[in-house]
């Protein structure tokens, strides 16, 4: 292949993904998700009574606290806490528990790049973790776009601070079963085929954006599947401790 | 409860004043326009909102603009000085960009607490600035590893009336290209010191900068914002707006077509959907 990635990896290739939950024990739910040597540990709390004086009391709101690994709190975690509040809220069935708050806790524990997909991975796993009601999981995924304009997924930091310009693209995930078939078709492309968020930095055409997004989508299938193995065993577990 | 609340205000509707049916149900208010193909303020559903830049609003800053979309005020002003350059970056300036949203603004923000707006957007615009190369900070520079210009870029929020993102940048954008960079000369100790017009005679000083200059600017970023509400996409949202519908886009593109950015936190949008924004922001 004409890119040549420094840990060898062809240009479809992700790191190898590592996921375990219900890690912490005084939590609600817990996840920590790994991508290569980027780790996020996140921890759900909820959801408790009341909400916070700007947030719509007839929704149940989400409240993210993002901790990076070393240093204070500064602007970039304030907007990953944004990107993630609004991601969460809306793969989250807000109108079930109203008035109600929900905590997310994001603690990074390693960043090698991609740290925001591997953030909000974890936050899902976590919530589902928690059994807070879902309307769908969401997958992340960056992919960069090298100087000779060919685009890899899931880069390691130094190949992110190499590359021209990334996305980070979140993508809804359903079981095709699940989703009725006339809500599924809106315009030309199935739901399954929006975008929930997307965050991209530096400069890229407009093509090169869009081939981005379908080659994440035609990622999303694999990360979906990993995850759902790895919260899958969970309630057969805990229905053994309960019981 | 939602079946016979709405059956009570298509019966309320035509009883109640406009404006109580408007803070009451505002979501309702908002649909009722969009299935005419008009917004509460009488714009097409693509329109953005008048826009007008006003170049040198603060004489005493070395850069400055006021800019207004809509309600949305912003008021921008650089201010220069001259600092020691970074060891890794000896031919290199410095840009520092800051967002304020002072209590003026919007009736949510308190004193003493920043809004949430605040951090994000400064974020935001640092990045896009960066990114998108408009600055090359080695215009900074004034002698290679011991001196160089550090811009104190200061943004504030006048008036929040939506799309934030938009008129901050725009404002950025128009004080860096109204942004003259100050004379200055080297005096005997080394030290840099600015020049006033009498001391034009002295030979003494070493000249470093002849003249006042300006910055060169390459590909301008410009930004759109637009919310999305079920099949509808709506350009350059108001405040009400915006409170009302939780999916919004924000696209970058700069002079050259380059996307610099595409920022979407929320539900789920469409593909085809970004051909429609390209053409929206080319009418901008």
């Amino acid at each position: 292949m004409e890119i040549d990635r420094p840990d060898g990896r062809s240009p479809n290739q992700l790191r190898p993904l590592a996921c375990s939950h219900s890690v912490l024990h005084r939590a609600h739910g817990s996840a920590t998700w790994a991508q290569g040597e980027t780790k996020v540990l996140a921890a759900v709390y909820g959801p408790k009574a009341g909400t916070k004086k700007n947030e719509n009391p007839e929704k149940a709101s989400i409240e993210v606290i993002w901790k990076p690994n070393t240093g204070h709190v500064g602007q970039a975690d304030r907007e990953y806490e944004m990107i993630l509040k609004k991601t969460l809220e809306s793969i989250c069935i807000r109108t079930i528990y109203p008035n109600t708050t929900t905590s997310v806790i994001v603690q990074v524990v390693h960043d090698d790049g991609a740290l925001l997909p591997c953030a909000i991975n974890a936050a899902c796993a976590a919530l589902v973790d928690a059994g807070i009601p879902l309307r769908h999981l969401a997958v992340a995924i960056c992919c960069s776009v090298t100087d000779n304009n060919s685009i890899i997924l899931d880069p390691s930091k130094k190949e992110e601070e190499k590359s021209k310009a990334f996305a980070y693209l979140v993508f809804p995930n359903t079981t095709v079963s699940v989703v009725p078939e006339k809500s599924s078709q809106v315009g030309n492309d199935p739901m399954a085929h929006g975008i929930i968020t997307s965050v991209t930095h530096g400069a890229m055409s407009v093509d090169d954006y869009l081939h981005c997004l379908e080659r994440g989508r035609a990622t999303t299938q694999r990360l979906s599947e990993f995850l759902r193995k790895n919260i899958a065993p969970k309630s057969t577990r805990e229905a053994s401790k309960a019981g | 409860m939602s079946v016979p609340n709405a059956a009570a205000t298509e019966d309320l509707s035509s009883e109640m004043e406009v404006d109580a049916f408007r803070r009451l149900f505002p979501l309702r208010y908002f649909e009722r326009h969009l299935a005419e193909s008009i917004r509460s303020d009488g714009r097409p559903l693509r329109e953005a909102r008048d826009t007008s830049i006003f170049l040198g609003a603060v004489a005493s800053a070395n850069g400055s603009a006021l800019v207004k979309i809509g309600s949305t005020t912003m008021l921008t002003a650089i201010k220069m000085e001259v600092m020691i350059p970074s060891l890794e970056s000896p031919d290199e300036g410095c840009l520092a960009i800051d967002f304020h949203m002072p209590p003026i603004c919007s009736p949510i923000v308190r004193p003493g607490r920043p809004a949430e707006a605040e951090p994000v957007v400064s974020k935001q615009l640092s990045d896009t600035i960066t990114s998108s190369g408009m600055i090359d900070l080695r215009e900074l520079s004034l002698v290679g590893g011991k001196a160089a210009w550090m811009a104190y870029l200061d943004i504030y929020c006048l008036d929040a009336d939506g799309s934030l993102f938009d008129a901050a940048l725009l404002s950025a954008v128009a004080a860096l290209s109204h942004l003259q960079i100050p004379a200055v000369a080297m005096n005997d100790d080394g030290k840099i010191v600015l020049m006033s017009d009498e001391d034009g005679q002295k030979q003494a000083k070493e000249q470093v900068n002849k003249e006042k200059r300006k910055l060169t600017l390459k590909s301008i970023p410009l930004s759109l914002t637009c919310i999305l509400h079920k099949n509808y996409i709506l350009a350059d949202p108001t405040a009400e707006e915006e409170s009302i519908v939780e999916t919004h886009v924000t696209i970058i593109l700069d002079t050259s077509g380059q996307l610099i950015s595409l920022y979407k936190p929320g539900g789920p949008v469409l593909a085809y959907t970004s051909a429609i924004q390209v053409s929206l922001h080319i009418a901008m």
